[in-house]
């Protein structure tokens, strides 16, 4: 129900969110230009996890579902796309995101039949386990994953076919990636306000009322985990292009665990808070790692720590209401 | 049935054993687990990080003192302490909370002792010598008696565990705070002491457990992890919060592995425990071996 006056005031804050939007995108579009060689891919690798934290935040904080498994995603993205590189030849670029999503989806739609019957905890649980198998048969499928070792293949053109073709520089492949997250950004929003995302929000504040309005719960659930799953296998693609590498610790469950934390620490139920989350995290680690070495997340673990018990909204949660209007 | 005639009998037999020492150090770790999580709705998920400091605080003593028993006590005692000192830290605040919360905050908690396990005592395994050396034949292969005593000692600490919650002043008050925290409370019995001690009792369970499985594999920083994994399955599969079907879920789970390495190799004979957890989600989630809820 609308007050008085309120239209106005939303007009105004939707023109404040979109300007802020569009000042942040300028400077992530600049960022390549002046930034030196090191940070420029650091900022890539952060939007890259940025979206894979973005898209288990549809679970965690919009569904009400912890995800422990979106290794899975991440990894069948990346197995995906290492598979339409190696087997094709010129290796395309489009062909490497839709297997890649393909797989992603696969997996997706497994884990999401047999985990979304459970709640809470128990789905915590299923989906780290789920993520581990997938993990094992990477594993231990050496002849066509490549095993411990993992697939190495070359990064392809950005090419449109019949328009045109150039390889990518790092500065292009900032922009491809960039455009990728911010679309998907964009989408993911637009799901969120859509009555679908509604749904899935209800079923967070109170799933057996939503059920007993008459919605299919199950069927709502199936089709988040399966929407998470494809936009974290869409990271899981742009992170092989990046790295021209797919190796098996990106579907341990350390990946899930991470992606967990990038969401908690920047605050779920914003999509921007992941993000932001990851570029806390990846940023002390970095600052971190310079004399800790490999211990690292000993402090990060206290910090986590910390911030569960103390903030449990998150840096962003001051911002909720606002980036979700 | 052509391959299972492939397999001697006394294969099989030997596998059958295995699986069952397996499977009652797994039901040590998984009991601890679901007590924790059936009396405070915690799921703890630094348990597999306790199993593995348990371990290593017995490498320490056992060096120190040469015992293997004074280790088991002292690994006991002392992970049961660290226990109580992570639930007054981290888990009191979280009291009344989601219990999803709990699940980050003691996620939280596996890394900082995972990486603090790593840092203190480096990536090479340790490994922890068994008190005794005996060995009886079993058809062709000389079969450790340590093994047997481990299955004995496992089933005896679980036991004594039952009795104490069946009989014990103690236990009873244990029981009454899982039944109802409030009125527990209002009859004077200590809740928060209670839950304290509660999850101190299960992470020197979990610390037994590590010491106890220590000669049978190097002590390394990252076994809690293969560990915690299997206890979800098993609490998973058995009923969470159920004690008597965890211990089943564990000993079925554990011999399914043993009889799989038979064909395919350890590692993925761990696939069997997954299709195991498939099958349960799929025809009966609440556990296997639970009564039909009505």
């Amino acid at each position: 129900m609308r007050r008085p006056g309120e239209g106005q005031s939303s007009g105004r804050r939707a023109f404040i969110y979109w300007t802020g939007f569009s000042v942040i995108l300028a400077l992530l579009i600049i960022a390549p230009l002046v930034l030196p060689e090191f940070w420029r891919r650091f900022l890539t690798e952060i939007l890259i996890w940025g979206l894979l934290a973005m898209s288990s935040d549809i679970l965690i904080g919009y569904t009400g579902m912890i995800s422990f498994g979106h290794s899975a995603f991440f990894g069948l993205g990346m197995y995906g796309a290492a598979a339409a590189l190696i087997s094709m030849q010129p290796p395309n670029l489009w062909l490497a995101m839709l297997y890649g999503l393909v797989g992603a989806a696969a997996v997706a739609g497994f884990v999401a039949y047999f985990s979304t019957r459970l709640r809470d905890i128990y789905f915590a649980i299923t989906t780290l386990i789920f993520s581990q198998i997938f993990y094992v048969i990477i594993f231990t499928w050496t002849e066509v994953t490549g095993g411990e070792n993992g697939l190495t293949f070359s990064r392809p053109p950005l090419a449109v076919p019949g328009l045109f073709s150039i390889r990518f520089t790092p500065e292009t492949l900032h922009w491809f990636v960039l455009g990728v997250v911010a679309i998907s950004y964009l989408v993911l929003r637009r799901i969120t306000q859509s009555p679908f995302g509604m749904v899935l929000q209800s079923i967070r504040e109170n799933e057996a009322r939503t059920r007993a309005v008459g919605y299919p719960v199950e069927r709502y659930k199936i089709v988040a985990v399966m929407l998470s799953g494809l936009f974290a296998g869409l990271a899981g693609v742009l992170y092989a292009l990046q790295n021209r590498f797919a190796a098996p610790d990106f579907v341990f469950f350390l990946v899930s665990g991470e992606t967990v934390i990038y969401n908690v620490i920047g605050g779920i139920g914003t999509l921007v808070g992941p993000i932001v989350g990851a570029a806390f995290f990846l940023l002390l680690r970095e600052g971190l790692s310079r004399f800790l070495t490999e211990y690292y997340l000993i402090p990060l673990g206290l910090i986590f720590i910390a911030i569960v018990i103390f903030m449990p909204q998150g840096l962003l949660g001051f911002a909720r209401r606002w980036l979700n209007q | 049935m052509q391959f299972l005639h492939a397999i001697p009998l006394d294969q099989l037999l030997i596998q059958t054993i295995n699986g069952i020492v397996t499977g009652m150090i797994l039901a040590l770790v998984a009991s601890g687990l679901t007590l924790i999580f059936g009396i405070m709705d915690v799921v703890n998920f630094a348990h597999g990080e306790l199993f593995m400091l348990g371990a290593y605080v017995g490498v320490i003593v056992l060096a120190a003192t040469g015992d293997f028993w004074i280790a088991l006590a002292a690994a006991s005692l002392v992970i049961a302490l660290l226990g109580a000192a992570i639930y007054l830290t981290t888990l009191r605040p979280l009291l009344g909370r989601d219990p999803l919360t709990t699940i980050l905050a003691t996620f939280g908690v596996s890394l900082v002792l995972q990486n603090y396990a790593l840092w203190q005592f480096g990536p090479v395994a340790r490994k922890i010598q068994e008190p005794f050396t005996g060995h009886f034949t079993l058809f062709y292969l000389d079969y450790p008696w340590y093994r047997l005593v481990i299955a004995l000692l496992s089933a005896a600490i679980i036991g004594a565990l039952w009795l104490f919650l069946k009989f014990g002043t103690y236990g009873i008050w244990i029981r009454a705070t899982t039944q109802d925290r409030v009125m527990a409370q209002a009859m004077g019995i200590p809740v928060p002491w209670v839950l304290t001690v509660v999850f101190a009792i299960g992470a020197g369970m979990a610390g037994a457990s590590g010491v106890l499985f220590g000669p049978l594999v190097g002590v390394n920083h990252a076994m809690g992890l293969d560990w915690i994994l299997k206890a979800f399955i098993v609490v998973v599969v058995g009923g969470m919060g159920n004690l008597a079907g965890s211990i089943a879920a564990s000993i079925f789970i554990s011999l399914l592995e043993a009889y799989a390495s038979l064909w395919v190799s350890p590692a993925q004979a761990v696939i069997v425990s997954f299709v195991v957890l498939i099958l349960t989600l799929l025809l009966r989630p609440t556990g296997l071996f639970v009564p039909t809820p009505k």
